[in-house]
């Protein structure tokens, strides 16, 4: 490879770099930043992100755009959290409670990205709008719903399964799976570790299967088409209006999966209004993960980056003690960056 | 036609190159004022490059231009139309949310003093102006007032190229303007192209469709791999001619047409 | 080409085109009929508040949109400006300034300070062609932190008095058949009178509409405001044709940021506290008020009248509910749809073209 090629590789794959430079830097400014237990945190809390940035992925890549998923993510949390509460109040068995709640929550998903797909497909919507709009109607039936209070009174068994980890570890003593050993003393507990949480196996199998999907299979090479060049797609006679719907479903079925595994993890229904706007964080992290908002680029991969990217600097900002608050800023810069930093990179032309 | 007439604008011995790949190899030609010059050839024979050159979008690495007798150094757009030389491109460079006079002064606006205070648009002014050079290339579009977006291609073409003569271009450059056009629309630009060379504009035309040029050039200048490889009057040529220059085979005797 | 609407009637077309305003129209209606004291001298200045904040921040956005640009930073710039313009006055006052004093320096402060977010804005967008999305979004972040350092995540309090006055005051002050004053309520009246008198133009809604008058001038006569919708219909025309494209988009943002330190600003007034989450809930109002009001995402169209009928649609529709005791969370809703219903309806209507003068 020679050596302007090197430079062009290097600085495209900037991402997985500046992650590892952040770590590099966390390790030394926060307390106990490099253990299992961070790894976990940084795992856990970042899973809901995740599976919003992924079906954003895909909204992105076409050149669109989804502004809905944060608070179709807090409506299915909040409506799931409300069959599992329910069902369980009215005496069926906890785990058909969540089963039920978990399905209900992922079929209604489908709807919001429904209509954000006809908006936008059949009726040439500008994308920002149907799913500002979506934003709205989803921001006001999650409050309808919710009261503005968090969903509680949900069974035990939905921070079992939610905080639930593969292994557990009691460091030198011993080893279980699937279940917590029984019988530990109080110190015990305090240091036992749990590894590899469910969560986050969930999250990254979905991610799994619908990265395969984006980066295999002649849909995801569609989709990248229809981002590249909408006209030559439809010319080519890829169905385009078709795709543009599945897009924009994919991203509010994953909005969904973040909500009910936001229920599972909390164990609360939660739609918060102002603070949070997650829905431009996962834009944020696809972006920085190599997509660009023109359509045509990007990758789960990527975005998982992207998404990691901000964890670690959530967590990492937190164990070395400095304000949220800088935060915003880091983020706000790094988005900036990304974008200036891959316009500098020129494609790699193979010889 | 040419007689000892001073050629309006006359590039000498230009080279423009782009990394290893020279681009347009030491090419002369003269334009003379009124007279429309085709400029012939096939893809990247180096057309394009140099009206570039001639407008100011590139500067040549070796070579001189003339204008009106003296030496220039035109080195960027708006050295070119300070001159006179206007450029028209294939997208037109019209805004289609503006209507049709608001683009004729685009960049260029009329002002009037609002309570002899505030510099507002002078709106009036605008549009008796461009009705006015309208008519004088016998151009017909029922209202000014009217969006671009309202427009056909022809008539899009035609507020393109009433602006560069509103503005007093001398030379006017034109990249294609019969292309994206239907039979009729074509025929009322070629018209307006003869209009104007007789109004004394000097004008030179790349086009692709042989048989536009013919209708309306004085003049065929052929380029072929960056070189000028031929230069005939057109009443003296023929379309084979000109079309083996452009491609460089021998010309084939059984073809040629009157 | 366009669907054309050809010759006919004129009037009738811009009619049409103005549905906008007969939507507002019959909201009044509506509400008046079926709400209680909607129709109020009283109800009118809340709606004129209420609309304060998103007037001034789709003002600002308008300018952006027709660019084909957007600025997402607006809510959190309003939040810097207002506790920026807090800090200033509390400063100010601990160090015995005349309270006037302080707190116009403290509005003129917040309100320059607030250039410098669009003056970034505008560079990385038109300098380092950073997508405006990205780049406002960026902003949004940065001002978001900023203003929560300055203040420290407590809300800034002990302005001077003042303020209040100011902020909750109105223009216009009138006692049916005695006495008529403007800006403060007439001296030595009875109780009674006070109950019977009725305020007008509240005083943060007239700095606002002024300064939004004064730049919708601009927008649409002078020759600033012609290069803007070029920008934003042709960027390539607008460059070639000499316009300075670069400083315009530059300007553009500063003028929307400007607009979102006003607003700070006047919030600083209203609620005598300088708060970091001051425009957070705004952000996106502004934004929807300009697209039902006319203006297209893609930039080109639009206009400072559309986006304040665009406002009081929203302004309305939220007083309307509360005078008719629904719960706020369905205003979201129709918000949402409202938008969708905009912008479906200006496609359908096709453009217009005249046959002769």
């Amino acid at each position: 490879m020679s050596r302007t090629q090197l430079v062009a590789r290097i600085g495209r794959n900037w991402v997985v770099l500046f992650l590892f430079l952040l770590c590099v830097i966390f390790s030394f400014t926060g307390r106990g930043f490099l253990s299992l237990k961070t790894l976990n945190n940084i795992l856990l809390t970042s899973s809901p992100a995740l599976l919003l940035a992924a079906g954003e992925t895909f909204v992105i890549i076409t050149g669109g755009i989804d502004l809905s998923v944060g608070f179709v993510r807090g409506l299915i949390s909040v409506i799931s959290a409300i069959v599992i509460r329910d069902l369980y109040a009215l005496g069926y068995s906890p785990y058909f409670a969540i089963f039920c709640g978990i399905v209900v929550g992922v079929l209604l998903g489908l709807l919001p990205g429904l209509v954000n797909g006809i908006l936008v497909a059949r009726f040439r919507v500008p994308p920002f709008i149907a799913t500002l709009g979506m934003y709205g109607i989803a921001n006001g039936l999650a409050l309808r719903y919710s009261k503005g209070f968090p969903i509680t009174f949900l069974p035990d068994e939905v921070g079992e399964i939610g905080n639930g980890f593969f292994f557990y570890l009691l460091p030198g003593r011993l080893f279980t799976v699937f279940e917590k050993p029984l019988g530990l003393t109080e110190a015990e507990a305090r240091n036992l570790v749990g590894i590899v949480p469910y969560a986050t196996v969930i999250a990254f199998a979905l991610l799994f299967v619908f990265g395969f999907v984006l980066s295999k299979t002649q849909f995801g090479q569609h989709i990248y088409a229809i981002g590249g060049n909408i006209d030559a797609a439809r010319r080519a006679g890829i169905p385009v209006e078709k795709h543009l719907i599945r897009v924009y479903v994919i991203s509010s079925l994953f909005a969904a999966f973040s909500g009910v595994l936001s229920t599972l993890i909390f164990s609360i229904g939660t739609h918060t209004q102002f603070a949070a706007s997650l829905e431009l964080f996962a834009i944020a992290a696809v972006v920085i993960g190599g997509a660009s908002l023109m359509g045509g680029k990007g990758s789960i991969l990527g975005t998982a980056l992207g998404v990691f990217v901000l964890s670690v600097l959530e967590v990492g900002f937190l164990m070395s003690g400095i304000l949220p608050f800088y935060r915003y800023i880091a983020v706000g810069t790094i988005l900036v960056f990304a974008v200036v930093i891959d316009q500098l990179f020129p494609e790699i032309v193979y010889d | 036609m040419e007689g000892e007439r001073r050629p309006l604008l006359e590039v000498r011995n230009i080279v423009k190159r782009f990394g290893g790949l020279v681009a347009v190899n030491r090419v002369s030609m003269e334009v003379y004022p009124g007279e429309v010059v085709g400029l012939l050839g096939d893809n990247g024979a180096g057309k394009s490059t140099l009206i570039k050159v001639i407008s100011g979008v590139y500067r040549p690495d070796e070579g001189q231009i003339f204008f009106e007798g003296r030496e220039v150094r035109i080195t960027s757009p708006m050295d070119a139309i300070r001159l006179g030389i206007e450029t028209i491109y294939q997208d037109l460079a019209l805004a289609e949310n503006l209507n049709v006079y608001s683009n004729i002064f685009l960049g260029r606006e009329r002002l009037k003093k609002l309570f002899n205070l505030i510099p507002v648009l002078d709106h009036e002014y605008m549009m008796q102006e461009s009705k006015k050079v309208l008519d004088r290339l016998g151009i017909e579009i029922p209202s000014l007032r009217n969006k671009i977006k309202t427009l056909s291609g022809g008539q899009r073409q035609s507020v393109a190229i009433s602006r560069s003569i509103y503005w007093n271009a001398k030379l006017l450059i034109m990249d294609e303007p019969t292309a994206a056009l239907g039979v009729t629309e074509q025929r009322k630009v070629l018209n307006l192209v003869k209009t104007l060379s007789a109004q004394g504009v000097a004008i030179i035309i790349i086009s692709h469709q042989l048989y536009d040029v013919f209708q309306v050039a004085h003049r065929l200048v052929v380029l072929r791999r960056g070189e000028k490889v031929g230069e005939r009057l057109t009443h003296e040529t023929n379309p084979d001619e000109i079309v083996s220059l452009m491609v460089g085979a021998e010309l084939v005797e059984g073809g040629r047409r009157g | 080409m366009e669907r054309v609407m050809v010759g006919q009637k004129e009037w009738l077309y811009r009619l049409g085109r103005a549905w906008v305003a007969f939507f507002l129209l019959s909201e009044i209606v509506v509400f008046s009929i079926i709400g209680t004291g909607f129709f109020s001298a009283r109800n009118f200045q809340n709606i004129l508040v209420a609309a304060t904040t998103i007037l001034l921040l789709a003002a600002g956005e308008t300018f952006v949109i027709i660019t084909g640009g957007i600025d997402l930073s607006v809510g959190f710039v309003m939040g810097l400006a207002c506790v920026v313009s807090a800090k200033i006055m509390v400063m100010l006052q601990a160090a015995s300034v005349p309270q006037g004093l302080a707190i116009l320096l403290g509005c003129a402060g917040a309100l320059l300070f607030g250039l410098l977010p669009g003056l970034v804005n505008g560079a990385l967008v038109a300098k380092l062609r950073v997508p405006p999305f990205i780049a406002t979004f960026g902003m949004y972040g940065v001002a978001y932190g900023l203003s929560e350092i300055l203040c420290n995540n407590v809300p800034i309090s002990g302005l001077p008095p003042l303020v209040g006055f100011i902020g909750n005051g109105y223009l216009l002050y009138y006692l049916p058949g005695k006495a008529l004053t403007f800006f403060g309520p007439p001296q030595g009246i009875s109780r009674a009178d006070i109950r019977a008198m009725i305020l007008l133009f509240p005083n943060v809604f007239v700095f606002s509409i002024i300064a939004v008058a004064i730049f919708g001038f601009v927008l649409a006569r002078t020759q600033f405001g012609q290069h803007i919708y070029a920008i934003g219909g042709n960027i390539d025309a607008a460059r070639r044709a000499g316009i300075p494209v670069e400083k315009h988009l530059i300007r553009v943002y500063m003028i929307s940021s400007f607009f979102a330190a006003m607003g700070g600003v006047m919030y600083t007034l209203r609620f005598v506290t300088g708060r970091a989450d001051a425009g957070a809930a705004r952000m996106l109002d502004s934004v929807v008020a300009v697209v039902i009001g006319g203006a297209s995402l893609y930039g080109g169209t639009g206009s400072m009248v559309g986006s304040i009928i665009g406002t009081l649609i929203i302004a309305m529709l939220e007083t309307g509910m509360v005078n008719l005791g629904l719960p706020t969370y369905n205003k979201y809703v129709y918000v949402g749809i409202i938008l969708v219903l905009a912008v479906l309806i200006d496609q359908f209507f096709p453009e217009f073209v005249r046959k002769g003068e």
